[in-house]
């Protein structure tokens, strides 16, 4: 029963969802949009699990004295004094001048603007590997790199500005952008729409059913 | 025919929309000046039911006021009212733009009669047409006609899977080609075990409503049956709360499925941060502390892509990476080692089961892409010889 009522939960929602696309009579429409409130309850309650997760491994590694333990302890310090902050501010918390828009304006935001400029960083390295030229799909590949940046910028149509309008630089990897690129994404994009749909069927049939754990 | 220009009673509403424009308006009297006349009004005010909705919506359209005209400054804009009878009360729907002449009002209850007019105003005035428009009422529809080649398909794959599962349950198992990047998961783990490291499982970085984490997660279950297989710990931090609990299960599942649920810790699921970069800081400090061994990349990612992918090629581990999301597909395809590259995504977990019933699920997408083809190839030919009925078809809303 812990495993087939799930299944039998999951088979008829699921295919009353894929109803509710084709069918916009309220008498579809209306539970399903109450379906889908009942999954924001759901994941409001997994909040609570995850919070409670973070806070337990963490406290655990600090009570342990784990190599890494100082990071953790800031962390759960962090945790803690932002759900505090949270609640004392209550519903003006995003309002200008609470403590809970100073950390996100002081703190929060610089600290995901630091991790986020790091990817200019990686972008340089990961193309120096990508452009060097060992095969002749590289070499194609740092072709069609150079004409879609030079491209770009006015410095590619200033090199070619003697060539007729239609083959410089920007024609040209406008070319490249629409034709070979968007066929090759399109191609991509439509092997997984059938991936999507043929794991949802999975899921929905309970053909795919790992997800309810291993036990009976 | 005489043109009856009448300035009615309106709503405050109306009448400040009107006052509004007559003090900010471009043709405004001045002290001493004549005021212009109230533009003419709109007319020819029709509605429909707009078809194939829940019958929340009525589309309007009308002539425009002969007074408005490019350059003529004489019109500023139109505003629409509903009523629940022909003579009221009114309420104002929209405020919409000078050459508006359609609307679609999406804030009406099903079933319900209702009665509209329509004004123009500008710095002269408001003008209201004479005649009003109803009852027009919003009816739902049963099915959503626009959505008909989507059903088709939809049935046609049903069917499709329903056909190879029958197959596969005879007894005849589907080919399935060899996948070079679900092959290395299983070397990467074996590498993690002679190095006495830690296999890191990186789900994604989207909650359970994308599919991409759903097939990364039934992945998980195979890869960590196969840590539990050769004794190896495998690490999994969760961005989302609900993929958290649900990786739980399916470590815990590979752990029984490969006889060693003793082994299983619960420690090895963690829940990180939905937010990006909290969840990349943290993978990073994994990924630089813990030195795991293999890195394997299954699901939805964004920007964070190459900053996990390139701090792990920092680490020399081997990495796995698979994605659906065709932006992030070159960043993974120059920083890891092997790279699932969209629908292979959604294969990994029946290539890695082997189950004849899963696999039925890819040959039946193999047919459904055949098809799709076909009806490209078509469709292309037929818009060509001006044919456009199986691209409106194809349309969906």
């Amino acid at each position: 029963m812990k495993r087939e009522l799930p299944l039998l939960m999951t088979a008829v929602i699921g295919l009353f969802m894929i109803l509710s696309f084709f069918v916009p009579h309220h008498l579809v429409g209306v539970p399903a949009d109450f379906l889908q409130q009942c999954a924001v309850i759901v994941v409001a309650f997994g909040y609570v699990l995850g919070g409670a997760n973070a806070l337990r491994v963490n406290l655990e590694g600090i009570a342990r004295r784990q190599p890494d333990w100082p990071y953790k302890l800031v962390l759960v310090i962090s945790l803690v004094v932002t759900v505090v902050i949270g609640m004392l501010d209550g519903r003006r918390w995003q309002e200008p001048g609470t403590a809970s828009m100073f950390l996100y304006n002081q703190m929060y935001s610089p600290m995901q603007g630091t991790m986020f400029s790091l990817l200019a960083f990686f972008i340089a390295s990961a193309a120096f590997r990508a452009f060097r030229i060992r095969t002749v799909e590289a070499g194609l590949l740092a072709a069609a790199a150079l004409i879609v940046m030079l491209g770009r910028v006015p410095v590619g149509d200033a090199l070619t500005s003697w060539l007729p309008e239609s083959i410089r630089m920007s024609a040209f990897q406008e070319w490249i952008m629409n034709v070979p690129q968007n066929a090759a994404k399109r191609a991509i994009l439509m092997g997984a729409a059938m991936g999507v749909m043929a794991t949802g069927l999975r899921v929905i049939l309970g053909i795919e059913r790992s997800y309810l754990g291993g036990g009976d | 025919m005489t043109i009856h220009r009448r300035l009615l009673r309106a709503p405050c509403a109306l009448l400040l929309c009107a006052a509004l424009s007559c003090g900010g308006g471009a043709v405004s009297a001045q002290p001493g000046e004549s005021a212009p006349p109230a533009p003419a009004p709109p007319s020819g005010l029709v509605y429909a039911d707009v078809p194939n909705d829940a019958g929340n919506a009525v589309a309007l359209s009308w002539r425009k006021s002969p007074d408005d005209s490019l350059g003529l400054g004489r019109v500023t804009g139109y505003v629409l009212e509903r009523g629940s009878s022909p003579v009221g009360p009114w309420e104002t729907v929209d405020s919409l733009a000078a050459a508006t002449t359609e609307f679609v009002d999406q804030g009406v209850d099903r079933n319900t009669p209702y009665f509209y007019r329509v004004a123009a105003y500008g710095p002269g005035g408001l003008t209201l047409a004479l005649a009003n428009a109803g009852p027009a009422i919003g009816r739902e529809s049963w099915f959503n006609s626009t959505r008909a080649s989507v059903l088709t398909f939809v049935v046609v794959f049903f069917l499709l899977v329903l056909y190879f599962m029958s197959l596969a349950q005879t007894g005849r198992k589907p080919f399935m080609r060899r996948l070079a990047g679900i092959d290395a998961i299983e070397e990467a783990i074996g590498r993690a075990t002679e190095m006495g490291r830690p296999v890191l499982y990186v789900p994604g970085i989207q909650d359970i409503d994308e599919m991409q984490t759903v097939a990364a997660l039934v992945i998980l279950e195979s890869v960590a049956r196969l840590t539990a297989k050769y004794e190896t710990p495998i690490r999994v931090p969760v961005a989302y709360p609900i993929p958290f609990t649900i990786a739980q299960e399916m470590v815990k599942s590979g752990y029984l499925n490969a006889g060693r649920p003793e082994a299983y810790d619960p420690d090895s699921v963690s829940f990180v941060s939905p937010e990006q970069f909290a969840y990349v800081a943290k993978l990073s400090g994994i990924m630089l502390r813990d030195r795991p061994a293999a890195h394997i990349f299954m699901g939805s990612f964004f920007a964070e892509s190459l900053l996990l992918a390139e701090t792990g090629y920092s680490t020399g581990a081997i990495q796995v990476a698979g994605t659906a999301n065709v932006h992030q597909l070159p960043f993974f395809v120059v920083a890891c080692d092997y790279t699932l590259i969209g629908e292979e995504l959604y294969a990994a977990s029946a290539y890695l089961s082997g189950e004849p019933r899963l696999v039925s699920g890819l040959k039946a997408a193999d047919m459904l892409k055949v098809l799709l083809i076909l009806l490209i190839l078509t469709g292309c030919v037929l818009e060509t010889m001006g044919i456009t009925g199986l691209t409106q078809w194809m349309e969906t809303q």
